[in-house]
């Protein structure tokens, strides 16, 4: 049958050759590279709970009157969207599941690409040949965080609406054209015309969707023409060898393995654990606001960046150059961004290495690159605990004005101090290797004239008697 | 006679597999190595398949089963976990059923320096005809370009691209009442001190940026307001625009001290990013990232003791934009 199969395919399409390439196709094995395969299966997972979605939702912002089964929000004014979206969580069978499985999934997908980026970094996997691989990597990590930004923003609730006001406000701040831009986007000032829902919503459902999936497929064409990096654990991986586990039989299993293991966890979290429970937070209104709203985790470093910027627009004779937003709301993100899409350039033109690489650094291998990682980490990091200062002022009673002023200062001093550490660290740790080596050769030198000094007599008292 | 048997003997041979159409790859050596079984394994493997089926089973009755209390839990449980159990069930194949062979490959050639020059060679060639490539060259890039900007054109439907004036709109205009949500008239006896309130514009859009206010009351010797703003409050209340000047959330924070010697002033907070407003100033900054003051409406109390608008505001409403320090707010004429 499996003969039959392989005939009918092959006369048709002529691929056997590839098809026995691809099943012999190698994986080489470390758990860090399985951050990217996590992220792909979760993308999967949210098609499929996306498209099941898409059937309940609607786009429109009509104003309607709630007469659902949740109580507290009877008789209130909402928009169509608002309602469709509590409807499917209230009253569509498996809604609830499905929605709050989707929306665990975009936390969980956005966690394993950035997760994933930094194994690439940490490891040097960017180098010459995969400068690409990477380039479109991380245009994925973009376009995902616009997409994630849209889907809890389609809802309408009053969190959404929050979310959107600070979007508006950070696209008015662009310099020069940020108020023409935005009245493109919104069909005029906020909260914006009909049209813009609709916009957002095949924003969100297609043209993203078809983005990631485009680059998504280009990036893993990409990996699989250049193969993919590895470790050398064994004096086996060289440059010019792989080593791994061939598609078939090995990966196969391991990889549906690890997509059932992702999608069970996101289904259980999507089942047992609450998510974005949009009832509480009521409609949304330009005049109504909350305290304590957090936007998902992966736009936490951005709140955090527009909180720290201190008063201030840069105006010239009446014309505001630069508002505020834009420094926390885009100049942030385009640095840090820009900074990881020139890294691969910038590194080879600072070390000179222009030569192709298959195995991978370990961090320690590149104290420069890491000490820059750090930086770099501990920077975002450092702005992204910010935009957590007024729940710590909650929970813990740390003033935030306090906090504010002790990050203003500390996005500046973390940088150079975890890049100092981590190079520091780096070179010790190459020195302790080095030591270790010496102490097993120095160790292995004594056992070996220890056996000869042994073994030497022996010989010689053998010798004797003949 | 030996010789006899060996012939009877090939034949039967031959006979036997021609008969059994011995298909001609078997002759072929193995590709993938051989193990001795492990029926244990096999079993929990079997066992962890025959879990997914009935987790997946439950979940297909628990979402016929109209109605459990829990429902969504038992949905995601089932599911879930079927899920769970079949990534067991493959993990196990992985690593027990499966011979797990560890290969060595090439990495992929470098690159085709011939490929590359019968590239280069095919484009450079195929020019040859032309004589003026350059020119060439020009028209195909204003052709192209010209194209391109063609149909990118049509973008500009999109929205008001130009026409700046919306951003400086309110519905604001000298007489008009404020409500509040239900509609009904704010009375200037309704406004207390260390508390705020918000107001809206009798008949109009509350939804657009231009329409929310914030009002608080404070003491007249609390009052620190510029002299172009003096006249701006009516019996110690201030109007402010509710939307923060810096992204476009609505402030809905006031801070009243409640303990003057040791608690810091009155002050207007945006929840989203802590923009802190000075209502006693015409709502300069005190903290926060917010780069221009909150709009101050000009208000009067009419002979009913209900607060009107005395005109627009002193700025425009909203987060901050190229123009928005270029022009006064106007009123939008009502549709």
């Amino acid at each position: 049958m499996i003969r039959g199969a392989v005939r009918f395919v092959d006369r048709r399409s002529g691929t056997a050759p590839l098809l026995r390439k691809a099943l012999r196709y190698l994986f080489p094995d470390h758990w860090s590279f399985l951050l990217g395969e996590v992220a792909l299966y979760a993308f999967v997972v949210l098609v499929a709970t996306g498209i099941y979605l898409t059937f309940f939702y609607s786009d429109s912002t009509k104003d309607v009157v709630y007469h659902g089964p949740y109580a507290p929000l009877q008789g209130q004014h909402m928009s169509e969207a608002y309602r469709s979206v509590l409807d499917l969580s209230m009253t569509v069978k498996a809604g609830l599941l499905i929605r709050q499985t989707h929306h665990w999934a975009a936390n969980v997908f956005l966690a394993a690409i950035v997760l994933h980026v930094l194994r690439i970094f940490f490891t040097g996997a960017y180098r010459k040949p995969r400068e690409l691989t990477y380039v479109i990597g991380l245009l994925m990590l973009m376009t995902a965080l616009l997409e994630g930004y849209l889907g809890y923003s389609l809802i309408d609730d009053l969190l959404s609406g929050m979310g959107l006001a600070i979007g508006y406000g950070v696209a008015l701040s662009i310099p020069f054209f940020g108020a023409n831009l935005a009245a493109l986007i919104w069909d005029g000032p906020f909260p914006g015309g009909a049209p813009f829902y609709s916009r957002m919503y095949i924003a969100h459902v297609f043209i993203l969707p078809l983005v990631i999936a485009t680059l998504l497929a280009v990036h893993l064409a990409l990996v699989a023409l250049r193969h993919h990096t590895q470790f050398r654990q064994t004096p086996r991986e060289t440059e010019r060898k792989i080593v791994g586990v061939p598609t078939y039989p090995g990966q196969t299993p391991r990889s549906l393995g690890l997509f059932s293991a992702v999608a069970g966890v996101l289904l259980l979290l999507g089942g047992l654990v609450q998510i974005n429970p949009i009832w509480l937070w009521g409609p949304y209104h330009t005049y109504s606001a909350t305290n304590g709203a957090q936007p998902d985790w992966y736009l936490g470093w951005l709140i955090g960046a527009l909180r720290l910027v201190p008063s201030w627009d840069f105006v010239i004779g009446g014309y505001t150059v630069v508002p505020n937003p834009f420094w926390g709301g885009a100049a942030f993100p385009l640095i840090v961004f820009g900074f990881l899409l020139v890294w691969p350039w910038v590194e080879r033109g600072l070390t000179g290495d222009t030569a192709y690489h298959n195995l991978l650094d370990r961090p320690r291998d590149a104290p420069m690159r890491t000490a820059v990682g750090y930086a770099l980490l501990s920077w975002v990091l450092l702005i992204f605990l910010a935009g957590a200062a007024d729940r710590v002022d909650v929970l813990f009673g740390i003033s935030y004005s306090t906090q504010v002023w002790i990050y203003r200062v500390g996005v500046f001093v973390a940088p150079v101090v975890a890049a100092l550490v981590a190079y520091r660290v780096c070179l010790e740790l190459q020195r302790g290797e080095r030591v270790e080596r010496q102490r097993r050769g120095a160790e292995a030198e004594a056992d070996a004239a220890a056996r000869r000094e042994r073994l030497a007599p022996e010989p010689a008292a053998r010798r004797e008697p003949a | 006679m030996s010789k006899a048997k060996e012939a009877l003997l090939a034949g039967v041979v031959l006979l036997v597999s021609r008969l059994r159409r011995k298909p001609r790859l078997k002759e072929r050596e193995r590709l993938v190595a051989t193990a001795p079984p492990r029926p244990g394994w096999e079993l929990v493997a079997l066992i962890l398949l025959l879990a997914t089926a009935i987790c997946a089973a439950a979940f297909i009755v628990v979402y016929a089963l109209d109605r459990l209390p829990r429902e969504t839990q038992l949905l995601g449980l089932s599911l879930g976990l079927a899920f769970v159990f079949l990534a067991a069930a493959l993990i196990v194949t992985a690593k027990r059923l499966i011979v797990t062979e560890e290969l060595e490959d090439d990495y992929p050639v470098i690159e085709h320096p011939d490929e590359q020059e019968t590239v280069a060679q095919l484009v450079e060639e195929s020019g040859d005809r032309l004589t003026r490539r350059r020119l060439f060259k020009v028209g195909l890039g204003a052709a192209g370009g010209a194209i391109g900007l063609a149909l990118l054109a049509p973008v500009a439907s999109l929205g008001p691209v130009i026409d700046m004036d919306p951003f400086y709109g309110t519905p604001w205009r000298r007489g008009r009442r404020l409500v509040d949500e239900n509609g009904r008239p704010w009375r200037a006896s309704d406004i207390e001190q260390d508390n705020f309130y918000t107001a809206f514009p009798q008949h109009a859009d509350r939804e657009e940026l231009g329409s929310p206010l914030v009002l608080v009351r404070l003491a007249e010797r609390e009052l620190d307001l510029p002299a172009d703003l003096a006249h701006f409050p009516a019996r110690g209340i201030v109007a402010y625009s509710k939307i923060c000047t810096h992204a476009g959330c609505a402030i809905n924070l006031y801070r009243a001290p409640l303990f003057q010697p040791a608690e810091p002033k009155p002050a207007l907070v945006c929840p989203c990013h802590y923009s802190t407003f000075d209502p006693a100033t015409g709502g300069d900054v005190l903290f926060g990232p917010a780069g221009r003051k909150l709009p101050m409406l000009p208000i009067y109390v009419d002979a009913l003791d209900e607060l009107r608008a005395a005109g627009n505001f002193d700025g425009p409403v909203g987060p901050s934009w190229w123009g928005v320090r270029l022009r006064r707010p106007r009123t939008e004429t009502s549709p």
